[in-house]
């Protein structure tokens, strides 16, 4: 045990973790250099592409050190976005230190204290690294003074590197073995091992990934997951190099995946603890939360025939993601679809990415949103995430929303578009603090509504791409709520509804007016786009009708044409929704959710 | 009247790929080299002894184009000769000429008349040589008056004048003056063509260009409406949106083109020429569209097709519907829930209730047809019901 390391990478987005992770794969040899490529411990096309990590991996690499000896290290890769908070803090569990990645020419930002915090509160040993210190823009020494300024950490004990170039590699695996602690727990004792993360594999089910605390684990044994009490036969545990490679048994302190015929990832909770059946261990893992939507928006096929299709395609997504929440939904408009639950806003995409691209389905989604609390007039208290279920608003007392508590940290030259954007989302200030000279860390709290909406790819915009965010809900608080309709020739079209604060309904409401009228083509009559809460119209948009569409001759040849052109028009209708007497394509639908102003 | 008979015999057309000048605004396949004209008229009289029909009877014979009249009454005369001779065409056959009437001579219509032909059409367009210059038609109003009257005086007893409208800057008098001057010359059938900018004329990119303004929509709906009324009170009944005919002085004798109702009416027909098309028992094919190609693939001993296809019955569905309802007798139910073996007031209930509530559409015990209104939605009516 005491050649093992656990530990883990913890970074902003674009500070170079996946480059950091595959130069440590290639110094150590597990993967020949003709199997490696990029980004290797992102498996999914989407991570690639985006550069992000959803999904937790680890890996085990054998080194041998200057000391002669050689140890496993065991790196646990964390995905890298507010919305997967949670499952970054149980990697981080698993670990006894952690690598903190600051970019030399970006410096500190937001994310990474707030990984630094969550890696504080597992009282992990940190070691910072400074990183793309061949980049021209580097700024070594400014970024040393905010290590110890910002972080409080001391700045000598930094490690310089460029991982892209393959530059203090070596230092890196050797201040891990030096300064890192080996785990510790005693062997002996009744199995305790924390889950960290899961992932379906079609030919042998549920791959749990774990970390062992205490005792040991083999093929044949009977475990138990202590939230839920199931209980199942290990049939075989390893390692992973990459792939997976099995192990006669793993004991305390090392890192690995069980697989026990576990048929959806959503038996194996990611903070679970797994113990043995008949010889249990006392207390589990501390901070087991179950995952916790926090966004919600309805999905639908386009073509409603689609629906059995996405049925099975939700079914078959949700056994690799435990978070994706989902139940069954029907609009008027749109048909057959379902009500799901994201962990936010970029889970959502991913998850419609992953759908329609691995499942090749054209969807459709409603707005997002927020949990709403409604107190009624009689006492009572219901909750809801779907406008489609909002009451008639004479029987609600009051309503409550969900706020946020939101760390942006930006150059201080920015100090007042930031200001300025967060005031207009019903943000308040609560508390800003210089963290060197020139950069600031701005705390506001804010509704959650208003940062699903745009918030992020704005404050982006209005920051230059400087402004970094990161968030935790905090509570409820009253809230002036309505739900805007939408009406197409005087016919509401459920899925367009939407529910927001009565200070954002007009703007709203227009703009998703302006949005129908651009897309919805001119057809035989006037259709006339409202907005609407309750009877009362607050916006108003028409599509002019066109005076004639008939062709003027139709003889040998023109027949052959225009039945070409109709069977693609009747292709084209299986992506439209008739409301009423109009048609309206599922561009219309998209453009209404579309969040950026321009 | 046409008997149900009639309809059922099939159609042959042929192309004759030549003018004097393109017209802007024509998509038809035609060129102006006329040196090709002796080799394209051995490659169609081959192209002739190739096809020859099979087991089709014909009742229909017609000549278009481009400008069949660039051909005098001798070649026309040898083309349906041959066509009698290698087709079965039955006797008191309706036999068509397109005419120019800047390429027609009395002699010639005379000619044409006594070659066989027993019906001339000629593309008067407008009677008005402003609209013919913007047309970029090779005649005057004057000749194209000309050109009925030596029709008609060379003996010919069905005549047909094409005329067009919604031309940019013609105003609904102006429109009404040619309607009127049209119906004074006393054709047995009038086609009145709304101007549409196809994609690929040069008029259609000078408009793309804004080198001119198209007529405004409600103008020309305006003008459509006009038509029917000025050519229904004048005697000419219209039976497909753009086409109109006077019935016989028996009352019924009707002077529709027959070979043209082939076409709304899904029986068999096959064109000969290049770009032309055939269409016999749910098999769709047609020809090379170059005169070059069409007499390289005929000298070569092959037949010049270019494309076939084969309609599936939702193919022929679609087809069906829109042909049907550019007619103004429409579809008739009973023939259609035969043929396609389902229920047209059962699938199309919804949207005919929708579209009768909003007046453009009638359904009769066994007649789906649009009505005036409808008409000038006929393509959006259709893309709703396929």
């Amino acid at each position: 045990m005491k050649n093992i390391r656990n530990f883990s990478i913890i970074a902003h987005i674009d500070h170079g973790k996946s480059t950091l992770s595959d130069r440590l794969i290639q110094a150590t040899d597990i993967v020949s250099d003709r199997d490696f490529h990029d980004q290797i411990l992102d498996t999914m096309d989407i991570e690639r592409e985006r550069g992000i990590t959803i999904k937790s991996q680890s890996v085990c690499l054998p080194y041998s050190a200057r000391d002669g000896q050689t140890y496993t290290l065991n790196l646990i890769d964390t995905p890298g976005h507010v919305d997967f908070t949670y499952e970054v803090s149980r990697a981080l569990a698993s670990c006894e230190g952690a690598l903190l990645l600051i970019d030399a020419s970006q410096g500190v930002e937001a994310q990474t204290l707030a990984n630094l915090y969550l890696a504080m509160e597992h009282d992990l040993v940190i070691i910072p690294v400074i990183n793309k210190i061949d980049l021209p823009s580097a700024d070594i020494e400014r970024v040393k003074g905010q290590i110890e300024k910002d972080l409080g950490l001391d700045p000598e004990k930094a490690i310089l590197i460029s991982a892209k170039e393959g530059l203090g590699i070596e230092d890196i695996l050797e201040a891990i073995v030096q300064k890192l602690p080996p785990p510790s727990g005693d062997s002996g004792a009744p199995l305790k091992a924390l889950i960290f993360d899961s992932h379906y594999d079609s030919f042998r089910g549920t791959i749990v990934h774990f970390r062992i605390f205490q005792g040991k684990i083999k093929p044949g044994d009977l475990i138990s997951f202590m939230s839920n009490k199931a209980v199942y036969k290990v049939e075989e545990t390893g390692i992973f190099q990459i792939n997976r490679v099995p192990q006669k048994g793993l004991s305390a302190g090392q890192v690995g995946y069980l697989i026990a015929g576990i048929k959806t990832v959503s038996d194996t909770k990611c903070g679970d603890t797994i113990t043995l059946k008949n010889r249990p261990c006392k207390t589990p893992m501390l901070g087991f939360k179950e995952a916790k939507p926090v966004v919600f928006s309805s999905i639908y096929p386009v073509a409603s025939d689609d629906y059995e299709e996405l049925a099975v395609a939700m079914e078959k997504l949700k056994l690799n993601d435990a978070s994706l929440i989902y139940e069954k939904d029907s609009s008027a408009a749109l048909g057959f679809g379902f009500r799901c639950g994201f962990l936010g806003l970029l889970h959502l995409e991913v998850v419609q990415e992953r759908l329609e691209r691995e499942y090749n389905l054209s969807l459709i989604l409603t707005a997002p949103s927020v949990r709403y609390k409604l107190i009624m007039q009689d006492g009572s208290t219901i909750i809801i995430d779907n406008p489609a279920l909002y009451p008639d608003p004479t029987v609600i007392e009051h309503s409550e929303e969900p706020f946020i508590r939101a760390s942006i940290i930006i150059p201080d030259n920015y100090m007042g578009t930031v200001m300025k954007l967060c005031l207009e989302r019903r943000g308040i200030n609560r508390n800003y603090q210089y963290l060197t000279n020139d950069r600031l860390e701005m705390i506001f709290e804010l509704p959650l509504a208003e940062v699903v909406y745009d918030f992020y790819d704005r404050l982006k915009s209005v920051t230059q791409g400087y402004g970094s965010f990161d968030y935790d809900i905090i509570d409820y608080r009253d809230t002036d709520l309505v739900r805007v309709d939408i009406l197409i020739n005087g016919e509401r079209v459920d899925a367009l509804s939407q529910l927001v604060h009565r200070d954002r309904a007009v703007e709203r409401a227009r703009l998703a007016c302006e949005r129908l009228r651009d897309e919805i083509p001119r057809q035989m009559f006037k259709i006339a786009i409202q907005g609407a809460i309750g009877g009362k119209i607050i916006a108003r948009k028409t599509v002019s009708a066109f005076r004639k569409d008939v062709t003027a001759k139709c003889y040998g040849g023109d027949i052959t044409r225009k039945r070409k052109l109709l069977e693609k028009q009747k292709k084209g209708k299986k992506r439209m929704k008739m409301v009423g007497k109009v048609m309206i394509p599922q561009s219309a639908f998209l453009a209404v959710l579309k969040t950026d102003n321009d | 009247m046409d008997t149900a008979k009639n309809i059922e015999n099939a159609g042959l057309y042929l192309h004759i790929p030549f003018c004097i000048k393109k017209c802007s605004y024509c998509d038809f396949y035609s060129i102006t080299d006329l040196s090709l004209k002796e080799a394209f008229l051995k490659a169609l009289i081959s192209e002739m002894h190739m096809v020859s029909g099979g087991s089709l009877l014909f009742d229909t014979l017609y000549i278009g184009g481009g400008t069949p009249s660039v051909f005098d009454e001798v070649c026309i005369g040898r083309i349906i000769e041959t066509a009698y001779s290698l087709f079965n065409i039955l006797p008191d056959s309706e036999v068509t000429i397109e005419t120019n009437p800047g390429t027609v001579s009395r002699k010639r219509l005379a000619g044409y008349r006594g070659a066989g032909v027993n019906r001339v059409n000629v593309g008067v367009q407008s009677l008005q040589d402003v609209n013919l210059d913007f047309l970029g038609r090779i005649h005057s109003g004057k000749e194209g008056e000309l050109a009925i009257r030596w029709a008609r005086q060379s003996g010919f007893d069905n005549i047909g004048l094409d005329l067009i409208y919604g031309i940019p800057g013609q105003t609904i008098k102006s429109w009404l003056l040619d309607l009127k001057r049209a119906v004074e010359l006393e054709p047995e059938h009038i086609s009145c063509y709304m101007l549409t900018y196809e994609s690929g004329t040069p008029m259609d990119r000078d408009r793309k260009k804004g080198i001119f303004w198209p007529a405004p929509d409600s103008h020309v709906c305006d003008m459509f409406e006009t038509t029917i009324d000025l050519l229904n009170s004048s005697g000419y009944a219209q039976y497909e949106i753009s086409n109109f005919a006077r019935s016989g002085s028996d009352g019924l004798k009707s002077f529709k083109s027959r070979h043209n109702q082939k076409y709304w009416s899904f029986v068999p027909y096959i064109g000969l020429g290049p770009s032309a098309h055939s269409f016999v028992e749910s098999e769709r094919c047609w020809n090379c569209r170059s005169v070059n190609k069409y007499i390289k693939e005929l000298n070569a001993g092959r037949l010049p097709l270019t494309g076939k296809e084969l309609l599936n019955k939702e193919q022929r569905i679609m087809e069906a519907i829109y042909v049907g309802l550019r007619r103004t007798d429409g579809i008739d139910v009973d023939i259609f829930n035969e043929k396609f073996d389902v229920s047209f007031k059962k699938i199309f209930a919804e949207t005919i209730a929708r579209l009768e509530e909003d007046g453009l559409i009638k359904l009769t015990e066994n007649r789906c047809s649009l009505t005036r209104k409808g008409m000038l939605f006929a393509d959006s009516i259709t893309s709703m019901l396929i």
